[in-house]
């Protein structure tokens, strides 16, 4: 008999369509561990709701979570959707996933005003630089000297999403590699319980257009330069927090909105990721010095989400009915009076 | 002097946009309307915040007729830079009141002038020195008042209102008013014949602009999700609707069953309207022309994806930027077709400020019966400015969810249908049942998407499944006709020819009918209230020899519909349009008609 979670679910549960991505595409190891997360946490696959856009990474969300509602909109536009229908059921896990082509070209503005209403959401952008599913163009998060089959070499500076996401006061900022899924899943979980808009840049080579061991978003490169800012451990909310065997100092904590926990234990430097100067510094000197940085970047906990902004009813919209929609007859009359 | 002419006149007033002239106008507007006497008034604005010439007119009419008028019988000059366009405006035989400081000749001889010492009043009055320009035109007010026969008691009771009973700026006005008023007895005689008398024309009647009607009404629907992006004219929509939904929908926690989003555009708005309609939340936008073009892929998507939802459109001049201050129709095809691709929209067209209420909560229960966004078109006109309307209208029939399916509902559903699925229509009417997230029953959700689906809304390269889709939702199109609201229908005994129009044209055509029927030419009328069209629009136009298609846009937008519709009557639809950003007159209806029946 298959391993259950403590809801009585076993993996297969959270399973979606067979993929169609290509063989070794970043994307499918997300997925997993989207799946994975999600099992371990013992969340039902109804609590969840997924988005995406318009590219490969738009399609991911049909292979995971089949039992989830879902939604694929428009090329860039994944955002407003979420914020809609996260709206309308507040109870709801959202899942967003995007690309670098979805969200740091066409949909750039949705990206940067969902962060900024700071909407409950876990925002993945599988970030291989290129457009796939178009086969093969330079993508605006494309590295400067990036030769493309048919494109040439790329004359522009890449954006950085993280960077981005920082200069629109995110509150939660993670970088992480899909060649390193221990981390990539552990992001997920604490993404999963933030109380506002976690964005998490995932570089996810693409096997077919994009992974030359030079590209700055291949499976090698990743592998050579990848530089972790430190060791995550996620601690759910109801688990208990036990003390391992860490050297004093060499860890430090993060509690969530919900009481969760983000255990960081130290690498080669002492990184406080609730310190935006440090973050942004971070950024930059990974730039100068072509690390691929990883792990939390930068977490608030404390500021509003969307829903606590709207001072939304406890009960989910979409569960109101005429009764506590429209009002009372004896109302038309004070109306018609309030009209001169 | 000639006879007097009582309650039937047009009163023009020039002044600076931004100079509060606004107040002035809306306190005429509201006197004459508490005087009993049949009014509207237009206000004709530039896209400017302060500086530029702007006009409001007034017309009162004992028979009832509101339309605006070309002519003016009485205009006020308060603005220097419009004087001499302002004193040409005036009738012969008309009045023109007028500010003394504009330093400028007054050569006509068949008009009554009046000038007004407006600085010497505002001087004496005891207003703070910082609101004097906003208050000089109270001026015009107390002059006039006196001079036509505006109640003095109305004219406070419309401060009253405007001030919202704040007794410092109603007292400020109406001291001005007073003032000017005692000084117009003391200094002018009156050599003109125009007179206001009180009737009760307008007993049992409220005012009120369409937007603000339209904002209560989709509060009265139930209104939950609201994603928007300001444009004129259709911003006052959202920003009343902010303003009545924490008295209208309180709850005793103080917690919202609401949300209010304004986006960083009208793709976003849009968005985070179908996102709250695909959710199962009541959900609406509204925008006007250039916001719609915006929104088109998405529309799009929610055609194909059928998730309901509900989109005003306050029209204004396109294309492009156009006129953003001047009311239009030219937005229809628009609203019928908008995405890429074959797609066919819901429209419904309120004609009156009451009907913007009653749509405003109806549109929520088409769009969710269809599952599928539901335009609603108003325009400038109808939407900002003040109407005499009959009062609101409680909703007469409960919230239709539509086809919605919870937890408890899939017994039911299975034991009568067997297996669910998203898009599976067993009721034969080409709407499906849905379900929305946050349903916990197993296997109850479904992955909506914009690409080809199947009936189970699983990714379909099909050709078959791609076919059979698009023509459920043509078969979705057709029972459509059932639960869009009818046409009003007005026979005139004997009539051969008809008229069909829709939306604020209404007040115009009836007049022009009146007007026509004097001339000889009976009409019939049918005013269009929604698309797509029901037997009733068929059957007028079977049973008319001539039609006459009277709508504001260039190209016969509604004409070309209706042809489409019945090409087998094309060639009696003969297209009446008027396209200069103002509102119709019936002068122009009646003349457009009548020549057109001269050929």
């Amino acid at each position: 008999m298959a391993a259950v979670n403590k809801i009585g679910l076993s993996k297969a549960d959270y399973r979606g369509a067979p993929s169609t991505l290509c063989q070794g595409c970043g994307h499918n190891s997300i997925l997993s561990q989207i799946i994975a997360a999600c099992y371990e946490m013992d969340i039902a696959p109804e609590e969840i709701v997924k988005f995406s856009g318009i590219g490969c990474s738009s399609k991911a969300p049909t292979y995971m979570l089949s039992r989830s509602f879902g939604f694929n909109g428009l090329h860039g536009r994944m955002p407003a959707l979420a914020t809609g229908a996260m709206l309308g059921n507040k109870t709801l896990l959202g899942v967003g996933m995007s690309g670098d082509g979805d969200s740091a070209s066409i949909g750039m503005g949705q990206f940067k005003h969902v962060i900024r209403r700071n909407v409950p959401l876990l925002y993945v952008i599988a970030n291989n630089g290129v457009y796939g599913l178009t086969k093969g163009q330079l993508s605006a998060t494309s590295e400067v000297g990036l030769t493309l089959k048919k494109q040439g070499t790329n004359p522009f500076e890449p954006i950085d999403i993280c960077l981005e996401a920082m200069a629109s006061n995110a509150t939660f900022v993670a970088r992480s590699f899909a060649g390193d899924p221990k981390q990539v899943k552990t992001l997920i979980k604490a993404a999963l319980r933030h109380n506002g808009t976690a964005i998490l840049d995932i570089i996810s080579p693409c096997v077919t257009f994009n992974n030359r061991d030079t590209s700055m978003h291949s499976y090698s490169w990743g592998k050579s330069h990848e530089t972790p800012l430190h060791d995550l451990t996620f601690i759910p909310a109801r688990d208990e927090i036990t003390v391992e065997d860490f050297e004093e100092g060499s860890t430090r904590d993060v509690t969530m909105h919900d009481g969760s926990v983000i255990r960081l234990k130290k690498l080669e430097r002492d990184y406080d990721p609730t310190n935006r100067m440090a973050a942004v510094t971070i950024l930059e000197e990974a730039r100068e010095k072509n690390w691929l940085i990883t792990g939390l970047i930068y977490i608030n906990p404390e500021r509003p989400s969307l829903m606590d902004i709207c001072n939304l009813v406890d009960t989910p919209l979409n569960r109101l009915t005429e009764k506590d929609l429209r009002p009372k007859p004896e109302t038309i009359d004070e109306v018609n009076a309030l009209m001169f | 002097m000639s006879d007097k002419i009582i309650n039937d006149f047009s009163i023009t007033v020039g002044t600076a946009n931004g100079s509060g002239s606004q107040t002035s106008n809306l306190t005429i507007l509201r006197a004459l309307f508490k005087m009993g006497i049949p009014v509207s008034g237009k206000n004709m604005f530039p896209s400017n915040i302060q500086g530029l010439p702007t006009w409001y007119t007034v017309r009162v009419n004992k028979d009832g007729f509101t339309a605006r008028r070309e002519a003016h019988e009485i205009v006020i000059a308060m603005n220097p830079k419009s004087f001499e366009r302002d004193l040409a405006d005036v009738l012969p035989g008309g009045v023109f009141f007028y500010d003394e400081k504009i330093k400028a000749s007054i050569d006509r001889d068949d008009i009554t002038a009046y000038p007004m010492p407006v600085q010497k009043i505002v001087r004496a009055s005891e207003a703070p020195s910082n609101l004097r320009t906003m208050v000089a035109n109270m001026v015009y007010v107390g002059v006039l008042a006196q001079m036509v026969g505006i109640d003095l008691d109305k004219i406070h009771q419309a401060l009253d209102f405007h001030f919202k009973g704040k007794a410092k700026p109603v007292n400020i006005n109406f001291d001005i008013i007073k003032a000017s008023a005692e000084w117009a007895a003391a200094n002018l005689e009156k050599t003109d014949p125009y007179y206001l008398e009180p009737m009760d024309k307008t007993e049992g009647l409220i005012m009120a602009d369409g937007n603000t009607a339209a904002a209560l009404g989709a509060i009265y629907g139930g209104v939950q999700v609201v994603g928007w992006y300001p444009i004129t004219p259709a911003t006052s929509l959202v920003e009343k609707m902010n303003a009545y939904l924490p008295k209208l929908r309180n709850t005793e926690d103080g917690k919202q069953t609401y949300a209010v989003i304004q986006a960083e555009d009208e793709l976003a708005a849009v968005g985070i309207t179908i996102g709250g309609g695909w959710a199962g939340a009541r959900a609406m936008t509204s925008t006007s022309g250039a916001g719609i073009s915006l929104m088109g892929e998405y529309v799009g998507l929610a055609y194909y994806a059928e998730v309901p939802i509900v989109i005003w459109n306050v029209q204004r001049m396109g294309p492009s930027t156009g006129l953003p201050t001047r009311t239009s129709q030219g937005d229809l095809n628009q609203a019928v077709f908008l995405s890429h691709g074959d797609t066919k929209h819901v429209v419904l067209l309120p004609g009156s400020v009451k009907e913007c209420f009653e749509f405003g909560w109806k549109a929520f229960d088409v769009a969710e019966r269809l599952q599928t966004p539901v335009f609603v078109l108003s325009d400038l006109d109808l939407g900002q400015n003040q109407w005499m309307s009959e009062p609101f209208e409680y909703p007469d029939q409960p919230m239709d969810r539509g086809k919605l399916l919870w937890e408890g509902d899939f017994e039911d559903f299975e034991k009568k249908f067997g297996e669910w699925g998203r898009y599976k229509d067993v009721d034969g009417d080409g709407i499906p049942y849905r379900t929305v997230p946050g349903n916990r029953r197993e296997h109850s959700s479904y992955f909506a998407r914009g690409t080809g689906h199947d009936i189970y809304a699983r990714y379909s390269e099909d050709p078959g499944v791609w076919t059979e889709g698009m023509e459920r939702l043509l078969v979705k199109y057709e029972t459509a006709r059932q639960y869009v609201p009818e046409p009003m229908v007005e026979i005139m005994d004997g009539a051969t020819v008809g008229i069909i129009s829709y939306g604020s044209t209404l007040p115009a055509i009836e007049e022009a009918r009146a007007m026509l029927a004097e001339k000889g030419l009976k009409t019939d009328f049918l005013r269009l209230r929604a698309l797509p069209f029901t037997d009733q629009v068929k059957e007028f136009v079977r049973n008319h020899e001539k039609i006459y298609v009277v709508e504001m846009n260039r190209d016969g937008q509604l004409q070309q519909l209706l042809i489409l519709e019945y090409p087998e009557e094309s060639g009696k639809m003969i297209s009446s349009t008027h396209n200069d950003g103002l509102s119709l007159t019936a002068e122009w209806v009646r003349d457009d008609i009548l020549a057109k029946e001269a050929k």
